[in-house]
């Protein structure tokens, strides 16, 4: 076991970890902080797409040891979050979300896309989901969705 | 689909890094974003008995200006090098691979010196350093020294790496501003590792004229291009396919000569749009 110090969600934590325990499975099984999903655990679906130090990235890739001093946000952060209280408005007027399961992933991307870039068109936000899969192929509509955000700007 | 269990270990120092690899007699490996590693211990392809993180040495986010080339630190993540935040010497050719590199959640945690160490022949940095004839700094117990791209990667997974060493920093040569370029990418996804991967480079200024046929078994086949700058010639560009080990007429032949067609034609259309 290692002990790290990282703040989650806003929280200063130290905490004893397993260097194997990856990111995802420290949250939501040490933290009980589910709302992050684990799809493919090996980087290739998206499901488990989070903001680390303010950027999305891919929690189980990460062993949770190495997030020494880091600042996680897990999508139960983002409640009163000004973007992504647009982008769940757009998700549902567009039909952005089926099942849900990719959906916590797929709003960590979506905030990075409509806040990071600029002049982007529909092919370049096909490109930039590419990253994050949903079974339920409801991509249109996310498509969708992450256009309106960006029209609204 | 959870990693076998290893010990943990962050050094403040290349030195530090060194000893503790040195200790671990090959049982040992580095991570640094671990954005390809990561995948590999969780499928279980990788159990390394102890994983020595090299992300909180400064010495390696450390970039170095010189006049006719730069020093990346080996920390230095893709997102950086795709948004600009550390200097492009190829004048936008780096950034362009960059941003092709998987999808921005893993840029944002992967970095050139791991990409380059894992040596996947299908990823993008290890051929594009192979073009582009880099030098790589290893440093190891009480020793440090350079190698060029061409004794970088032996094989497929392969480096020049000493069980002590760590690769700390990359120097890409500068391209002048009659730079041109193409490079091209097979992949049957957006994001996914190559099938097949080209690259060519014309800059009349340092007399380099070098192609590139990657995503092949080995090692990438790296040769003079003077035959394919200008245009497309099929027999100069089938005896290259054929010397990167692909066989005429099979389907791995196709992707990588129509990849490497494109790379070319990518170049010719660069020197027109600045003629």
């Amino acid at each position: 076991m290692s002990r790290i110090q990282l703040h989650v969600n806003g929280k200063a934590l130290s905490v004893e970890v397993e260097p194997r325990t990856h990111l995802a499975d420290f949250l939501r099984e040490q933290q009980l902080l589910t709302g992050t999903n684990l799809g493919c655990e090996h980087g290739v679906c998206g499901a488990c797409t989070l903001m680390i130090d303010g950027v999305p990235m891919r929690s189980c890739l990460i062993p949770a040891v190495t997030c020494d001093g880091a600042q996680v946000r897990t999508i139960e952060d983002f409640d009163d979050d000004p973007v992504m209280v647009k982008l769940r408005a757009a998700f549902s007027a567009e039909h952005a979300l089926q099942c849900g399961f990719c959906t916590p992933g797929m709003l960590a991307t979506a905030r990075d896309i409509v806040t990071r870039l600029t002049d982007v068109d529909d092919a370049r936000i096909r490109l930039e989901l590419s990253g994050n899969l949903c079974r339920c192929t409801g991509y249109v509509g996310l498509v969708r969705a992450v256009r309106r955000v960006l029209d609204a700007r | 689909m959870k990693a076998a269990a290893f010990e943990y270990e962050r050094p403040r120092s290349c030195a530090e890094a060194a000893r503790l690899l040195q200790q671990s007699a090959g049982r040992g490996k580095v991570i640094s974003g671990g954005q390809s590693l990561g995948a590999m211990m969780n499928l279980r392809l990788a159990q390394p008995e102890l994983l020595v993180d090299v992300r909180g040495i400064d010495a390696l986010q450390r970039c170095e200006i010189e006049a006719d080339g730069i020093w990346l630190g080996a920390n230095t993540t893709h997102a950086a090098i795709e948004d600009g935040r550390v200097s492009d010497p190829t004048g936008g050719l780096m950034r362009q691979v960059a941003a092709g590199i998987a999808y921005r959640a893993v840029r944002n945690r992967g970095t050139l010196g791991g990409s380059l160490a894992h040596a996947d022949p299908a990823a993008d940095w290890v051929n594009l350093m192979a073009l582009l004839g880099a030098q790589y700094r290893l440093e190891g117990m009480g020793t440090a020294r350079t190698v060029g791209s061409a004794d970088w990667m032996p094989g497929a997974f392969t480096t020049a790496l000493r069980e002590d060493e760590i690769l700390t920093a990359v120097r890409i040569p500068r391209l002048s501003a009659q730079a041109r370029w193409g490079y091209y990418k097979v992949s049957r996804k957006a994001g996914e590792f190559a099938q097949a991967l080209a690259g060519i480079v014309d800059d009349p200024a340092r007399r380099l004229r070098r192609a590139l046929i990657g995503a092949i078994d080995g090692a990438p086949h790296v040769f003079d291009a003077a035959a394919l700058i200008d245009d497309w010639h099929e027999a100069a560009a089938d005896v290259e396919l054929q010397a990167a080990g692909l066989k005429a007429g099979t389907y791995e032949y196709q992707i990588h000569a129509t990849a490497l067609a494109r790379a070319v034609r990518a170049a010719a259309a660069m020197r027109s749009a600045a003629a």
